[in-house]
Order: structure tokens, then C-alpha cells, then sequence
């Protein structure tokens, strides 16, 4: 088995509110994961118990063979780096600084960073395509170019998995295929990926594999079309879908159909999960 | 910026600081009643160093056991021709209350740059987990109440202890799970202060006499600052500081955000406890010798953040010792006049514009 990342019958409950009810996953080298499903279905809260920073009431989430909840922050942060959804930048640190943080659980308390460290920071915004702002503030930034910076702190931390959390949501077109191609190279160069994805036919055209989240359970799993194709994903979405090919890209394109013909937007009514 | 240069860099601003607080204190120690020109302060100053040179084993005493005595020779490099009257008013009167000053800046500096960090929060500084109210009310019951107190301790140590075991309360009553979320510690630091200001101001309705003293210290003062007090403030100041710096990355990653901060591998509860054990053991200590003495810890982090910026292995050393500096200049303000004021005044009323100055100037109105 060449599984870098094993969820086995992950529970968590929060505020007394089941929101993952049994989860199993695995993700192998080199492979990217899409995690779709509704608002509140719970992917957020699965991406947190996947890195760690959550531990589950019940069930194991293992990488590289070697269980998460009985490993330090620090250990598990030099096998598991994680793209937030957000995150507080409204501190005038430059870029470089930000990619710097990703080396966090190599450097020690007063030790100053090694020219391997310094390797991997410049390769990480080489790859990330940040380098030409390195010395810029964060504030000082767009969108999609936080979302790169953030993207490179996750590369610099060097880790054989890597987790995202919305990594498109808030991105015009171009920043979403751009930053979903750097992900994609990450993924060629052997990481093992799993993200959440809020659009359904970016997500089908990047991922290997889709899992359907809702209701706290995976509900359908497979290759895109077959997902995207399933009852289950109607069920989840609740809403009649309809499924093409994309005549530009030949991937799978999902259509919602309502009884007035219009196209409502893809968010549920239920708020989204911490 | 060269990421790894940042200790380098703030090793280049603490050495420089370090040149100007020791200005600053030569300059502080002329200034008095009586005038003393920097240049015979610093000669005083150059006096007083010994090297040693050696160390002598005197016989030993009678008895079972015979301990030797150890006495280490000294060696005075420096034999200025000084008036002996100025040597006694810099080395007994005026050197104590400084360097008091001093580290009480240094300390307060330092803990205010960890609350503002820690809070995330520029308004935030080393009183706001109650630690201050805590000291303030130890100190005003060993005034007001000496003997509703156990074992008659003195107003140093209650000062000390209140503001521990008011700091060591919000952070039990914050902590549910073995988690601390900063909002909640706020609020409850907050609630704590309040109570506490409330314990304060009903002790001082009852203290009768004592009143003058109660608002005297209360407004933080520095007087009657002795080398015990020195010597106590050099052996836990700079050690906390550093204990402080070590977790200076921490922070930094901190400021992104807990969830963030432990998927980056740090250990996000365990180092929230030891800044705010450590911030609080400083400010208690700072208030217990000096008072309350308002705006060190708020300003300088503040003003010293926008011109270093936020990496606080930069920050923190930086601002620790331009408190130092800036303490001592208020101190010396405060006692150069005909009536000694409370330095608490000075600070606030020199650091209020000040801060106000810097923030119209910079335009910067986030951490």
C-alpha cells in the first residue's frame, strides 16, 4: 500500500451536533482528492481532523502509517501542511516572511534558519509563482496573490501531504485555474492532495477522485463523472442535476435544474461548519 | 528581508538600544538638586567596576566541618580623582532608583509586546489579564489592612502575589478542556479588573490616614528605590526576557491565527501558557516594586512596532529596551522638578501624544 493518508471512522461532534458520523478515507502519492458536498457537510471539519489540529471523538487518522493524535504539532506539521480558508493577514509581515513561517516545525526555538530552509522558502515561491513580491507586504496584496502566498507557506513546509480548504472560493476565473494548476504540479511531483472544493466542474477537472460529503458521511466516491453522475449528489445538493461535457476541457459539467429552469446557486441554506 | 537575518538584526538594534539606555542613564544620574556633568557620572560609574583577579582560600573555621572561606580578589581598573559627595549621591541615591527604572520599563515593554501579540489586540497590554489589579490590591490591603494579612509579609511581596494569583484566576476561569481562547481570557481579565478596582476603591474609603499613600503608590512611583530592589529586578527581569524571546517565533505564527499557528507545528496551548506565565510573573513583579505605572507597556510595543515592524524576535528585544530608556527619561522628568511628581503622570501625560503623534503619522491603525 502506498497510502500517504488513512482516516479510519472519524467521529466528531461539536456542540453536542454530529457533524462527521464515521468518515474513512485514503489518499495514495500523487494523488488528488476533491472533497465536495453542501455547506455544513462538514469538509472543514474533516480537513482539521485530517492535519491534526482537530482530534476526532472517535477513529484514527494515520499518516504514513503513524497515527496523528499520538504525534506532536510539530511532527505532524513535517508530514501534513494545510491551505486555510482564511486567515489573518493584517499584519504588515512581508511575503517572505509569511512563506518563512511554513518552516516552523523545522527550526529550533532560538536557531535561525538553514540555507536548506532558505532552498526551501525560494523554491516554494518559485513554484507558488510569488517570488516577485517576496519583499512586498501581505496586506498589500490581492486575493488570488494571498491565496498563492499561503499556498507557498503550505509548499515550504516540504510535507508528502497537502490539505485544502476552499482553495478557489473567493478567486476570479483566472486565479481559480491558476491556482488549482499549482496545486496540480504539486500533486505531479508526488504529494498526495486532498481538497475542498466548492466548484463542482473545476473540482472534475483537476481531482483524480471525488468524495461526496454530506450530512457528516461519505455519501459517493470514485472518479468524477461517476460521482457527479450519482443520485447521491442530487440527494446532498437537493436539487435536480443535469450532467454534460464540457466541450472546451471534455470534463464532466454539472448543471442544476429547478422547476422555473433557472439556475440557483450552488449554496444550501445551512451555514457552513466552523 | 532576509527571513533568518532577523536575530542577526535584532541582535545590531539591541546592541544599539543598550548604547542609548546607558546614555540615558549616565545623562539621568547628573540631573538633580544638585548638577553632576555626564562626564564625572560616568567616571563615578567606571569607579565602582571590580574585576576579579583571583580567588583566596582563608584557613577554614573550627568545628566538624571545615568549611573553607573563599574570598575573591578584586581589582578596581579605574581610579578617577571624583568630589566624594557626588560619588555618594550617584552611587546611593540616584543609580538604585534608575536602574529601577530601568528594569521596570524593560519588563513592562517586554510584557505589553507579548499581550499586544498574544491579544492580537494594539490596545492590549500587561495589565489586561488583571495582573496589575491583582498587585494593586495586594498592595493596597498591606497598606490599608497589615493585619488582616498572614505572617505580616511586606507590601512588595503581597503586590507580587496578588497580581499572580489574579493572573493564575482569570486563566483557570478562562481554561475550559485545557483550552484558552484569547477572546474569553479578554473578557475575563476584564471582568476581574473591574472586580478588583472595585476591592481597591472600597479600601480606599476605609483608609483613613493612609489615603495619601495608597494614591501615591497607586499612581506608580519610583522613589525610595534601594540596590535590594536592583538586585532583585536584575535577577528576574532579564532571565523572564529572555525566556520571552525564546518564544518569539511562537508568536509570530501566533498572530496568523491558533488554528493556522498549531497546523504549522507549534504547540498552540502550551505556548500561550508560558507567555502568559512569564508576561505575568514581569508585570507583577514591575508593579510590585514600582507601582501601577500606566502606558510603558501600552506605547512603546506600539511605537517601536512601527519602526521595526511586527517579526517580534526584532520587536521584542527592541521594545524591552527602549522601555528601559523611556522609563528612566520619564522617572527623570518626574523628579527633576520642584515637586516630585508620580512617574505615572509623566508617562501618561509625555506618551499619550506621543502615541497619538505616531499614529496620524504612520497612517497604521492595525497591529
Amino acid at each position: 500500500m502506498t497510502n500517504v493518508l488513512d482516516a479510519t471512522d472519524l467521529r466528531v461532534q461539536l456542540g453536542g451536533e454530529s457533524v462527521l458520523g464515521g468518515v474513512s478515507l485514503s489518499v495514495e502519492r500523487g494523488e488528488f482528492v476533491g472533497l465536495v458536498g453542501p455547506n455544513g457537510a462538514g469538509k472543514t471539519t474533516l480537513l482539521h481532523t485530517l492535519n491534526g489540529t482537530r482530534l476526532p471523538d472517535a477513529g484514527a487518522v494515520r499518516v504514513d502509517g503513524e497515527p496523528v493524535g499520538a504525534q506532536s504539532s510539530r511532527e505532524v506539521a513535517r508530514q501534513v501542511a494545510t491551505v486555510p480558508q482564511e486567515t489573518t493577514l493584517s499584519f504588515s509581515f512581508s511575503v517572505a516572511d509569511v512563506v518563512e513561517m511554513g518552516r516552523t516545525p523545522y527550526v529550533s526555538r532560538f536557531g535561525t534558519t538553514t540555507p536548506a530552509d532558505h532552498e526551501a522558502v525560494e523554491r516554494a515561491m518559485a513554484a507558488a509563482e510569488v517570488a516577485e513580491f517576496a519583499d512586498r507586504s501581505v496586506q498589500s496584496l490581492s486575493g488570488g496573490e494571498r491565496q498563492r502566498v499561503l499556498l507557498a507557506r503550505a509548499l515550504a513546509q516540504e510535507t508528502e501531504t497537502l490539505l485544502l480548504d476552499e482553495p478557489t472560493a473567493s478567486l476570479d476565473i483566472n486565479h481559480q485555474v491558476r491556482t488549482l494548476e499549482l496545486v496540480a504540479d504539486a500533486v505531479a511531483d508526488g504529494r498526495a492532495v486532498v481538497a475542498a472544493i466548492h466548484d463542482l466542474d473545476l473540482a472534475a477537472r483537476y481531482c483524480d477522485r471525488l468524495l461526496l460529503l454530506a450530512d457528516g458521511g461519505i455519501r459517493a466516491a470514485g472518479e468524477p463523472a461517476s460521482v457527479l453522475a450519482s443520485d447521491a449528489l442530487q440527494t446532498a445538493f437537493g436539487v435536480s442535476t443535469e450532467l454534460s461535457e464540457d466541450p472546451t476541457t471534455g470534463t464532466p459539467r454539472v448543471t442544476a435544474v429547478t422547476d422555473r429552469g433557472s439556475t440557483p446557486s450552488e449554496d444550501g441554506p445551512v451555514p457552513d461548519a466552523e | 528581508m532576509d527571513a533568518s537575518g532577523a536575530w542577526r538584526r535584532a541582535g545590531v538594534y539591541a546592541v544599539a538600544l543598550t548604547g542609548v539606555l546607558a546614555l540615558v542613564v549616565t545623562v539621568s544620574a547628573g540631573v538633580g538638586p544638585v548638577s553632576i556633568p555626564a562626564v564625572e557620572v560616568g567616571q563615578v560609574i567606571l569607579n565602582a567596576v571590580r574585576l576579579p583577579v583571583g580567588v583566596e582560600f582563608t584557613g577554614g573555621g573550627s568545628g566538624l566541618l571545615r568549611v573553607p572561606s573563599v574570598e575573591i580578589l578584586t581589582h578596581a581598573p579605574f581610579g578617577f580623582a571624583v568630589d566624594d559627595t557626588h560619588t555618594a549621591i550617584v552611587r546611593t541615591v540616584r543609580l538604585p532608583r534608575i536602574l529601577l527604572a530601568a528594569f521596570v520599563g524593560i519588563a513592562l515593554a517586554a510584557a505589553g509586546t507579548v499581550m499586544q501579540g498574544f491579544f492580537r489586540n494594539p490596545m492590549a497590554d500587561p495589565s489586561i489579564v488583571g495582573v496589575s489589579s491583582g498587585a494593586a490590591a495586594g498592595a493596597v490591603a498591606s497598606i490599608v489592612l497589615p493585619f488582616a494579612l498572614p505572617f505580616g509579609i511586606g507590601l512588595q511581596l503581597a503586590a507580587f502575589l496578588g497580581g499572580i494569583v489574579a493572573g493564575f484566576a482569570v486563566y483557570l476561569i478562562a481554561t475550559r478542556d485545557g483550552r484558552t481562547p484569547t477572546a474569553t481570557l479578554l473578557l475575563v481579565g476584564v471582568a476581574i479588573q473591574t472586580l478588583l478596582s472595585a476591592v481597591v476603591s472600597a479600601m480606599i474609603l476605609f483608609s483613613g490616614d493612609s489615603m495619601r499613600r495608597v494614591v501615591f503608590w497607586l499612581m506608580g512611583h519610583l522613589k525610595n528605590a534601594g540596590w535590594g530592589d536592583v538586585a532583585a529586578a536584575a535577577v528576574v527581569v532579564p532571565p523572564l526576557v529572555v525566556a520571552l524571546a525564546a518564544y518569539a517565533r511562537d508568536l509570530n505564527v501566533l498572530l496568523l491565527g491558533e488554528v493556522d499557528a498549531s497546523a504549522l507545528g507549534v504547540d498552540v496551548e502550551r505556548s500561550k501558557r508560558a507567555l502568559l506565565a512569564i508576561s505575568s510573573v514581569l508585570t507583577g513583579a514591575a508593579v510590585a516594586v514600582a507601582g501601577v505605572i500606566g502606558f510603558v507597556g501600552l506605547i512603546v510595543p506600539h511605537g517601536v512596532r512601527l519602526l521595526v515592524g511586527p517579526d517580534h524576535r526584532v520587536l521584542l528585544p527592541t521594545s524591552a529596551l527602549a522601555g528601559g530608556s523611556f522609563l528612566v527619561a520619564a522617572d527623570t522628568v518626574a523628579r527633576a522638578g520642584t515637586i516630585e511628581l508620580p512617574v505615572g503622570i509623566v508617562t501618561a501625560a509625555a506618551g499619550a501624544p506621543f502615541f497619538l503623534y505616531l499614529l496620524r503619522t504612520r497612517e497604521v491603525y492595525e497591529l
